[in-house]
């Protein structure tokens, strides 16, 4: 009788497995920040001697050698602006298609398994199609439009797959509540399931913005330039059926193609993309608890 | 829509597969005008899929076939003149889990009424009248009066259920179609809506899907017993609990399966 409920060497066998294997998990959560920390204080700290306001409004000198990254800092953000405005429209009414209205047939289907692999399509692809189908084909020439028509169809599906779950995240008792009461789908969609899942629609938009931003293949065949004399600070350089420098093509060309850059000018660039990045992202993040705090089920 | 049909709900043979499953087979039944009629059986005799052929929102949920005749006051709703909107406008459901949507009390109850009328012919006045109307008649005015800003989903359970009834009054249903209202519900919960149900019969005909045989037994006028896609008898509820005529009705209010 006094032994019950004791321990027996199985049990303490077990328990010692299950503490390693929650060791185990704990470790490798800790070691997904440390590269990123590393990453970021390495970056940092070589970018320091050139990381100044002046090097994000200056033009490039000297062959690229000193002066800044204006041109390239406000290339990227039309590049990344235009494509979202095309992508985002788009990519979010087909998902509401996909997810609200689509029944299950061999038609949507296809559709569903096109939108998977059309994710998976590595951006080199992505960056040939471009080039064929809007610069030659469409007849837009190396530029803005070709570029940001490039990254919109790459970033597309991944918009639809985040938008599709966004809606999914509905509770489906809320369009059937709807339904009852006579509601068409459109109504449902309206007045119920576009304002509970806004708050997921925009923040899988926004995570776009890094991917549109850090891709270099499609938008150096379809409308990147090493160098384009631009005015020191303005606002508006480009038209846009013209080519545009970009951060992360600037990135590649000082860093590989121009011998004897200043070292700290590759990596301050490469700061400024990344700060770009996490600013957005957290945007998102913040935009989505703002959102989220509002509603309640 | 005539009035003046002897049933309020009359299916002529109604068979309905789900794919290749037959989940109703030559169901022929006829519920009075007025009068809460149960529908009873084990979990997966069909009663749920009945309750939802009688507004069509069936065929909101996938791959669905149904063949026979459904007479909702005497018009047959797969006329094909039948509005599924105006249908369902006029035969109303409430759900297992209380389902208000995430919007005001106020917003719940006259949401069916905003979707149903161009938004200028809506005065703020009419909207407040429909509002207490509703609220009265399923017992929530005194209580949410001073509240109807609040979330809909931030009620309690019981009150939430209600809401959903009130949600289909300002349409003027004829019918209200309940699946299992009060199985996520606590023993005064289930008493509130019980007694809710006594208070609106005559005015609506209720249709009700339960679990609970004693719930069946107290608070129905009728009672439908379903095995296997099957109708197996329809009587008054005393007599079908009292002298059920079918063996295999005796035995499942016996307890026997289920």
């Amino acid at each position: 009788m006094d032994t019950m409920f004791a321990e027996t060497p199985l049990v303490r066998v077990k328990r010692r497995r299950e503490s390693l294997a929650r060791g185990v998990f704990f470790c490798m959560s800790v070691a997904m920040i440390l590269p990123l920390v590393a990453i970021v204080t390495y970056l940092v700290v070589k970018a320091w001697p050139t990381l100044s306001w002046n090097f994000l409004v200056d033009i490039p000198r000297e062959g690229m050698r000193e002066g800044g990254i204006w041109p390239a800092l406000v290339g990227t953000i039309y590049l990344v602006f235009i494509s979202l405005a095309v992508a985002a429209p788009l990519g979010i009414l087909a998902a509401i298609y996909l997810s609200e209205y689509a029944r299950d047939n061999w038609f949507n289907r296809i559709i569903n398994l096109a939108v998977i692999n059309l994710a998976g399509v590595p951006s080199i692809v992505h960056a040939l199609f471009g080039l064929g189908a809007f610069v030659y084909a469409a007849k837009f020439g190396y530029s803005i439009i070709s570029a940001s028509l490039t990254l919109a169809i790459m970033t597309l599906p991944v918009i639809i797959a985040s938008t599709r779950e966004a809606l999914a995240s509905v509770p489906q008792s809320f369009r059937e509540a709807c339904w009852n009461v006579g509601a068409t789908r459109w109504q449902t969609i309206r007045s119920i399931v576009l304002p509970n899942s806004v708050s997921g629609i925009l923040t899988g938009v926004i995570l776009q913005v890094s991917r549109a931003a850090g891709e270099t293949a499609p938008i150096m065949f379809t409308g990147a330039v090493f160098y384009k004399a631009v005015e020191r600070g303005t606002l508006l350089p480009y038209y846009l059926d013209e080519q545009c420098m970009a951060l992360s093509m600037h990135l590649y060309t000082i860093s590989t193609q121009v011998p004897g850059v200043e070292e700290s000018l590759p990596y301050a660039t490469a700061v400024v993309l990344l700060g770009a990045v996490l600013l957005v992202n957290a945007s998102a993040i913040a935009l989505r608890v703002v959102l989220r705090s509002r509603k309640k089920w | 829509m005539s009035p003046n049909t002897p049933y309020c709900i009359a299916t002529k043979e109604l068979s309905l597969w789900y794919g290749r499953f037959q989940a109703l087979i030559g169901v022929s039944v006829e519920i009075k005008h007025g009068l809460i009629t149960a529908l009873i059986g084990p979990s997966g005799c069909g009663k749920t899929t009945l309750l939802r052929c009688f507004n069509r929102v069936n065929e909101r949920y996938g791959n669905v076939t149904t063949t026979g005749e459904i007479r909702v006051l005497g018009k047959n709703i797969y006329d094909p003149d039948v509005s599924l909107i105006e249908l369902r406008k006029a035969v109303g459901m409430v759900f297992q889990r209380p389902n208000p949507l995430p919007i005001s009390v106020y917003e719940n109850v006259v949401f069916g009424l905003r979707i149903h009328s161009p938004a200028r012919s809506l005065t703020r006045s009419a909207l407040d009248e429909a509002v207490e109307r509703a609220l009265t008649e399923v017992g929530l005015w005194e209580d949410l009066k001073d509240r109807l800003h609040r979330k809909g989903t931030a009620l309690q359970l019981e009150q939430q259920q209600k809401l959903c009834i009130a949600r289909l009054l300002p349409l003027k249903p004829r019918l209200i179609l309940m699946d299992e209202p009060c199985s996520s519900l606590d023993v005064e919960g289930t008493r509130a809506i019980e007694e809710l149900m006594f208070a609106l019969k005559g005015q609506y005909t209720i249709v009700i899907v339960t679990h609970n045989m004693a719930q069946a037994r107290r608070a129905s006028d009728e009672c439908l017993f379903m095995l296997m896609g099957e109708l197996i008898e329809h009587r008054r509820t005393e007599d079908l609990f009292l002298t059920p005529q079918d063996h295999r009705t005796a035995e499942y209010i016996e307890g026997r399966y289920g």
